[in-house]
């Protein structure tokens, strides 16, 4: 038990273990799993775990039921959702709940592995965030979204301006966990974009492929095109000079139940 | 036997008649006792005097052979039970029974007592007082005694006979008897005709409520508690035929409107249940689908990665990996379509939302040798519309359309225009005050979301509300207080009790009073104050002119619909595809569009194809 593992796949299907064990050992990462969520609470300690990988819908206890005792337990294992039961309102649902991200079933190799990626380096943040308390000198440390904005889990932000129409972006946290960003594929002015749905494809150096899920519904009416043509913009003015795009939403007064504050983040 | 409404209310009758009759035959029955035996007094003193008199004479030329004689004849008359002369010493001189003369009577004796009651003997007693009524025995009948005083006279004590001296003031008593059997026949049978009567009238009263009970009362109550019984077992379609028009009447009647209510919300709560559980099984299948598809997905772009200087297999596998890929969109679509979401209301454009539904489409259209004619206008204004609503509407009617049409192949067109309509049962009420300016708005009750104009009512006495319907021109206002079908009411604001009833302005339809609510900054909305009349009038709004609509009309080539049919093809679970189908599509359609305040209709022929019109407002946003 002492034994300290990558990635814990908890899912009641056997070949998706299968799978994502395959898959991660394309990268050498070691892997345990779990055929529920109550087997992994109680018969493994999750500290020993960079990444939890979880499944929503379980036999005895389901994925939410699992976030809210990780989160009352303080266990800060970072944990990203899938789910084949894949509708927005369980995409939102479990990262408002505190998970890191969140890919629909059945995903590819690629969708995988950026994924866990992304996991692994947030892990690897949390730490270097608790070793920091004792040694304030390092130089890694995460911008929180300033107090007026909401997020959407770890992954977007929106700003609600004066006239109505809202802007996107993506948090300091996210780029942090993704490599040097090579280049971001935007939507179109007048498309549509929906809240837990993919609204932008960033793609990093090491040939990865990140999915943004969008914070808000609503149609585009600005896109920020300096992202496209500077990428990293994103990484160096995250909340501001980095933003993504304008919206009109569709339906803010709701969507922003599923939304977490900023200005309740510690400081 | 006394739980039934009907026999309670025969007693109480039947008592209050047995206490009435009862009363007035004893009061009745005395009365007339009492004139009878009056009048027999009379007689008797009559008869006593007329004895006194004849006898006058006899008397002072001391004739006591006549005396007897006349005494003897009058007594032998049958009513009479005899005729007897008493001295003051309470010797009996002559008797029509001649054994007893000669014998002394006791002052105690019931001829006496009436004087000698007292110690010094009366001398005068009027006529009611000389009589007395008594029985000789138990078994005989009732007789009336009368006594006749005979007074000192002049003339007696001057006579020859000098019998009697002058200081005698009474010198002795006539004593008559007569018996009263005839007067007693008279009264019983009097008796037994009263009680008869009272007998024949308490039975009539009870017959004739029993009659109206039965047909008032028990006859309406029994429907009711029948059609309760129905409506128990879940027979929501029964309603109570013939309801009258008294208070039963109208409770039969708001009991019919209830039930036909809780069939209406019974049938939406089926409709939403199924769609529930069709919602359901697509997450389950989605769910057992997405696990195997993402083993095939894994497993496939695993092998492409580790393939990637193998071409030839590179190409096959990247097949398989795109065709799992588009089979997760697949069952993301249906997961989409299955769940049941809130209304979420943007601006869209329809010839972009038509676009998309005929995207999902066009491959069957294609099978079926369809071909399709788009007349869609690229420059409408936007509506306000849940897109994912009427893009379901959209792909519902095609999907009829092509399944009407067949495998033999024909055409489907498609038109959109703007149009203008009158904005009768369109334009929703937003504000209303009283003349005062308070608010009349009431969020606690509403009708398709908006809340209703609530009026403080008045009729028959009673008070109450009404929620008026905040839809111009529909009137389908909630009623809080019971109302006749062609009753007016009196309308008040329930804050400051104003008067809304102007009773100078005339409804034009029915001549009733109208209502009149300020609606600020647009004028006023006028109605009938009639239960039964539905006429309203909102100047401001009907001068504005008609609202603008977008019609959207599919018009196919298929089999076409009967006319029987036409006009149940909206209603839930109604289907002609057998098992094919739920019978929920067009029921399903008519909600959204109804909920967006758009109308739909169907035009039809057999053989030539049907066609379905849809208007949808636009409304600023």
């Amino acid at each position: 038990m002492s034994k300290y593992y990558d990635i814990l796949v908890i899912d009641d299907e056997r070949v998706i273990i299968d799978s994502i064990t395959k898959i991660s050992g394309l990268e050498n990462w070691s892997v345990d799993s779990a055929d529920d969520a109550s087997v992994a609470l109680y018969q493994k300690d999750l500290t020993k775990y960079r990444v939890i990988i979880c499944d929503i819908m379980m036999p005895i206890m389901d994925g939410f039921q699992f976030l809210t005792e990780l989160e009352q337990r303080k266990i800060e294992t970072p944990v990203i959702m899938v789910t084949g039961f894949t509708t927005l309102d369980n995409a939102v649902k479990s990262l408002k709940q505190g998970a890191i991200d969140y890919i629909p079933k059945p995903f590819s190799v690629d969708e995988l592995l950026s994924v866990i990626k992304r996991g692994l380096k947030h892990s690897d943040l949390i730490l270097k965030k608790s070793s920091e308390s004792n040694d304030p000198s390092t130089s890694q440390f995460i911008v929180g979204c300033p107090h007026n904005y909401y997020r959407l889990g770890w992954l977007s932000w929106i700003s609600i301006e004066e006239t109505g129409s809202v802007i996107v972006g993506v948090t300091n946290l996210f780029t942090k966990t993704i490599e040097s960003i090579n280049n971001i594929e935007l939507w179109n002015i007048d498309e549509r974009i929906s809240q837990g749905n993919v609204c932008t494809k960033i793609h990093t150096i090491d040939d990865l492929t990140y999915n943004l899920l969008s914070p808000i519904s609503g149609k585009i009416i600005e896109r920020n095109d300096k992202i496209l043509q500077n990428g990293k913009l994103p990484e160096k003015d995250p909340y501001f000079d980095g933003w993504l795009y304008r919206i009109i939403p569709n339906d803010l007064e709701n969507e922003l139940k599923h939304l977490t504050a900023c200005s309740s983040d510690p400081m | 036997m006394l739980k039934k409404i009907g026999y309670k209310l025969i007693l109480a009758v039947g008592l209050a008649t047995i206490v009435t009759v009862g009363i007035y035959s004893y009061i009745n029955l005395k009365s007339q006792s009492n004139v009878l035996l009056s009048e027999v007094e009379r007689h008797a003193n009559q008869l006593s005097e007329t004895v006194k008199k004849s006898l006058h004479y006899d008397m002072l030329s001391n004739n006591r052979e006549s005396i007897h004689n006349i005494i003897n004849t009058i007594g032998d008359d049958d009513c009479i039970g005899g005729v007897r002369i008493l001295n003051k010493e309470g010797e009996i001189i002559y008797s029509s029974n001649s054994t007893e003369i000669g014998e002394m009577l006791d002052k105690k004796a019931e001829s006496c007592y009436a004087c000698h009651a007292a110690d010094q003997p009366l001398q005068r007693l009027s006529i009611p007082e000389r009589t007395r009524i008594f029985r000789l025995d138990e078994n005989s009948g009732r007789i009336m005694g009368i006594i006749n005083p005979i007074y000192n006279q002049r003339t007696c004590y001057e006579a020859d006979c000098h019998a009697h001296s002058s200081a005698q003031t009474v010198l002795g008593v006539l004593d008559v008897t007569i018996c009263l059997k005839e007067v007693d026949a008279q009264i019983n049978a009097s008796e037994v005709k009263v009680v008869l009567f009272a007998i024949v009238s308490i039975l009539t009263l009870s017959f004739i409520i029993g009659f109206f009970v039965k047909r008032w009362v028990d006859k309406p109550v029994q429907e009711l508690v029948k059609a309760t019984n129905q409506i128990g077992v879940g027979n929501l379609n029964y309603s109570i035929k013939n309801a009258g028009s008294d208070e039963l009447g109208l409770l039969a009647r708001s009991f019919n409107t209830m039930t036909k209510r809780l069939s209406e919300m019974r049938m939406q709560l089926f409709q939403s249940d199924k769609m529930a559980s069709l919602g359901q099984l697509a997450a389950g299948v989605a769910h057992e689908i997405n696990n195997p598809l993402t083993g095939v997905l894994t497993y496939s772009s695993f092998l492409a990665k580790r393939n990637k200087d193998n071409p030839e297999m590179l190409e096959d596998l990247n097949v398989i990996v795109r065709e799992t890929k588009r089979s997760r969109e697949i069952v993301k679509g249906l997961l989409d379509f299955a769940r049941q979401s809130t209304p979420k209301m943007g601006s869209f454009d329809i010839s972009e939302i038509m676009e998309r539904a005929l995207a999902v489409v066009s491959n069957q259209l294609k099978i079926n040798h369809i071909e399709l004619k788009e007349d869609i206008e690229h420059n409408l204004p936007k509506i306000s519309a849940d897109a994912n609503q009427i893009q379901q509407v959209f792909i519902n009617l095609l999907v009829n359309a092509i399944d009407a049409i067949g495998e033999k192949g024909g055409k489907i067109s498609i038109k959109t225009s703007l149009i203008k309509l009158p904005p009768k049962g369109i334009v929703s009420i937003k504000y209303a005050t009283c003349p005062n300016g308070h608010n009349l708005k009431d969020d606690g009750h509403k009708i398709e979301g908006v809340s209703t104009i609530r009026v403080k009512a008045k009729a028959n006495g009673n008070d109450g509300f009404i929620y008026l319907d905040p839809f111009y021109g529909k009137q389908r206002n909630l009623y809080n207080i019971s109302l006749g079908k062609n009753q007016s009411v009196e309308l008040f604001c329930p804050e400051c009790n104003i008067a809304l009833v102007d009773i100078e302005q005339k409804c034009p339809e029915c001549e009733s009073p109208i209502y009149s609510i300020p609606i600020p900054d647009q004028g006023k909305l006028e109605g009938c104050t009639r239960y039964s009349c539905g006429w309203q009038r909102w100047n401001y709004i009907d001068n504005a002119g008609d609202q603008q609509f977008i019609e959207i009309k599919f018009s196919d080539t298929g089999c076409g619909i009967s006319k029987e049919h036409l006009t149940k093809i909206f209603d839930p679970f109604f289907s002609t595809k057998g098992q094919k189908g739920t019978g929920l599509g067009l029921s399903v359609i008519w909600g959204i569009v109804d909920n967006h305040g758009g109308k739909i209709s169907v035009d039809s022929e057999i053989g030539k194809g049907t066609s379905f019109t849809i208007n949808l407002p636009v409304r600023n946003i």
